[in-house]
């Protein structure tokens, strides 16, 4: 818990998606890492968790990256970052390494410092004065290696619930899987479609007008099917809306004409 | 049964397609899970029961061959036999060796998907036995000449016009789509041959070490009959199915009944414990357990000893979003699911079935139901591995993962791809904010719009002191 002697020195794990998709995701992580005491710095050497190639089979590119990360991130009290499911390969890494290997103790003190933004901010350092406000109905998708691996639901709701205006509309099946899994939607992609004309069906179905979660990759999956059907929902990461970040058109959209008016309070 | 587990993809096109099947699957997702959800929610202890299934079934794995050796001698000394069947062949030709010797003409058949597992049906009828399944669902796909697709509800993919059309196809009835009148036809027909059949085969739930006993459990009793009435019952069944009592079974049946269809326990749980006695009223003659290895002993001491684990529940599948997208049938082998997705290549081989384990988007689901906390998305990710180091994996995926790797693994590089990708992406997709379709994605963008980056990467503005 930070306090007048102690600021937190956090990593931020950027993401690859963050990076090169959604700069404003990763800033919007700065910014609340930053309101809730801790000072924060990019790791040079970071590039990808390697969950591509984990899920994929290819082992020892796994164990490269692996190796690379925990060396990029040595030292710092923190790693965080605005994804479940990079988090959640973080937390892999110590499979990666036999039991004499002096990796795994490595990565085993990595996976002990490493959190999802939402997570951290509730379970770790109890911070919740969050100073944002959000003219909408939204509703939340779990993304499942948030929900199911790292324990993460209650979280994000809590600290939307702090959102000035903020409405919270649940959808049915928020816990079933979007369909992304990260190369599964273009190697299966009739069923990944499938799974997302799901989802997108239950988000319109729930009222909302604005779809949030907490992973990149399930949200530019849902928000490309949502505009690809014609809907107007649109999709923000949590943190964009915690961070009162909004300037940014919604993901997917040409223009954020609806947010003029919000503003951080 | 005919592998097509290679032609995946195919079939979960055709699948995707078909308005009946989706229909019926549409029920399966509307049923079972949320059954499996009131049930748990009745149970206070329900995770800590599936903490003792599990940790029990590692003990049982460890101690195989005692178990097993315990059953053997238990069903000899109440009379009864034990074979040992190491491929889906010895299997069959045990039990047709046994028809052989008493002579018979037809059996009668519980569900058991170890018998689909060795393709029992198929070799009997060559053989001149004609096999009859007496579980209501086989028994419209018998007819229909169909496979099941689930592994507790083989006939879950048809809707009642296809069994209205098969029995009156079969059973020269007027066509009805009364299900009353159609269970009473079944019925019917079914009673006859129950009486007439020379043999029973049967499944097992679980094999009990102590007792030497047999359980079935169905929601018909139509197993009952086909153990009790002909002289003589074999048990098909395979090895990882032994439990050491009946105290360790009944902690197994509060688990699977509640995780398969959500009830507090099974209909009928039937045990059979060697063939009838001096004074017993009823009971077979003879009584045969075929035990069935057929590649799950290679499987002991490896990481995939968990999925030993298995008690055929089928929430793994009823919770599976591919699954409830493509049905079982476009697993192309006995096992659907995830559960199948693990099981289906070490009994039909990695290189016909390599695009199971892939057809996961590991959201996860299945492990978080199974009643004894098989990690399934992890022992699909061995599968994957090992199709990799094989060098099965399909080019595109193995130069595309080392190109990627090859970046991957150098920061600046990485950046400079990063940063020309956001770059032309973002070109791309002009004012739009999107892009509707993108050389060499057309996975993606056949069905949806790739949302355009924002145009400099994350890296590059920290760099420039952008805060």
């Amino acid at each position: 818990m930070p306090n007048a002697e102690h600021t937190p020195r956090v990593g931020l794990f950027v993401t690859c998606l963050a990076d090169m998709f959604r700069p404003t995701v990763a800033f919007a992580t700065v910014r609340l890492l930053e309101q809730a005491g801790c000072t924060v710095e990019v790791p040079e050497k970071q590039t990808c968790c390697g969950q591509p190639a984990f899920n994929s089979g290819d082992r020892n590119t796994t164990r490269d990256i692996a190796k690379m990360t925990i060396e990029a991130f040595d030292g710092y009290e923190y790693v965080v970052g605005p994804s479940g499911s990079c988090i959640g390969m973080l937390h892999y890494y110590a499979d990666l390494f036999d039991d004499n290997d002096p990796w795994k103790k490595r990565a085993e003190d990595l996976k002990a410092r490493s959190f999802e933004i939402t997570s951290f901010l509730v379970d770790v350092i109890g911070f919740d004065q969050i100073k944002a406000a959000f003219d909408g109905t939204i509703t939340y998708h779990d993304s499942c290696s948030g929900l199911r691996q790292l324990g993460i639901k209650q979280q994000p709701r809590k600290l939307l619930g702090k959102v000035d205006n903020l409405e919270l509309a649940e959808m049915e099946e928020a816990e079933t899987c979007c369909g992304f899994g990260g190369t599964f939607c273009v190697k299966y992609p009739d069923i990944s479609n499938r799974m997302v004309a799901n989802k997108t069906e239950n988000t319109s179905a729930s009222g909302a007008d604005t779809l949030v979660g907490g992973d990149l990759g399930c949200l530019l999956n849902m928000a490309g099917k949502l505009k690809r059907e014609g809907k107007s929902i649109e999709a923000r990461h949590v943190v964009e809306i915690l961070a009162g970040m909004l300037d940014q058109p919604a993901i997917g959209e040409a223009d954020a004409k609806r947010y003029e008016l919000a503003k951080q309070v | 049964m005919q592998i097509k587990s290679p032609e995946f993809k195919d079939n979960a096109r055709i699948a995707l397609q078909d308005v009946n099947l989706q229909k019926a699957l549409g029920n399966l997702k509307a049923g079972f899970p949320v059954k499996r959800a009131n049930a748990v929610e009745r149970m206070p202890e329900f995770e800590d029961l599936r903490d003792e299934a599990r940790d029990l079934k590692n003990h049982i794995l460890e101690n195989l061959d005692v178990y097993l050796e315990q059953f053997e001698s238990k069903v000899v000394e109440n009379g009864g036999h034990v074979h040992w069947a190491r491929t889906s062949d010895d299997a069959c030709k045990t039990i047709l060796d046994i028809c052989k010797q008493v002579g018979a003409k037809t059996v009668t058949k519980g569900k058991s998907m170890v018998s689909e597992e060795v393709n029992l049906n198929e070799y009997l009828e060559k053989n001149g036995v004609q096999p009859v399944e007496t579980d209501l669902g086989e028994y419209i796909l018998q007819l229909r000449e169909d496979h099941p697709s689930h592994i507790i509800a083989p006939a879950i993919h048809l809707n009642l016009e296809d069994v209205s059309e098969a029995f009156h196809k079969h059973h020269n009835r007027p066509k009805s789509d009364d299900p009353a009148v159609l269970m009473q036809e079944a019925r019917e027909m079914l009673r006859k041959q129950f009486v007439a059949a020379d043999v029973g085969i049967t499944g097992a739930n679980f094999c009990v070490a102590e007792t030497g006993s047999t359980i079935i459990v169905t929601n018909e009793g139509n197993g009952d009959l086909t153990q009790t009435l002909p002289k003589t019952h074999i048990v098909i069944t395979s090895i990882e199915k032994v439990v050491p009592t009946l105290e360790d079974m009944s902690l197994f049946l509060r688990l699977l009944a509640r995780s398969a269809t959500g009830q507090e326990f099974t209909v009928y749980n039937t045990l059979s414990t060697g063939p009838r006695r001096e004074g017993d009223q009823d009971g077979p003659e003879n009584f045969h357990v075929v035990l069935v290895d057929n590649g799950r002993s290679e499987m002991v001491g490896t990481e995939l000893q968990d999925m030993l684990r298995c008690i055929r529940c089928s929430a793994c599948m009823n919770h599976c979003p591919v699954y409830g997208a493509v049905g079982g049938h476009s697993y192309g082998w006995v096992y659907p699911g995830p559960m199948g997705s693990v099981l289906t290549p070490q009994m039909i081989g990695i290189e016909n079935a390599g695009l199971l384990p892939n057809a996961s988007t590991f959201c996860g689901k299945c492990e978080s139901v199974c009643p004894v906390r098989i990690p399934l998305p992890k022992l699909m990710r061995h599968w994957r591995e090992n199709e990799f180091e094989k060098h099965l994996s399909p080019k595109a995926v193995r130069w595309g993962i080392s190109g990627w790797g090859f970046f991957a693994k150098r920061p600046a590089l990485y950046r400079w791809v990063s940063r020309s990708s956001a770059w032309f992406m973002n070109k791309l997709a002009g004012k739009k904010g999107r892009i509707s379709r993108l050389p060499l994605a057309g996975g993606w963008t056949d069905w949806r719009d790739m949302p355009a980056p924002e145009g400099q990467t994350f890296m590059d503005q920290w760099k420039q002191g952008k805060r």
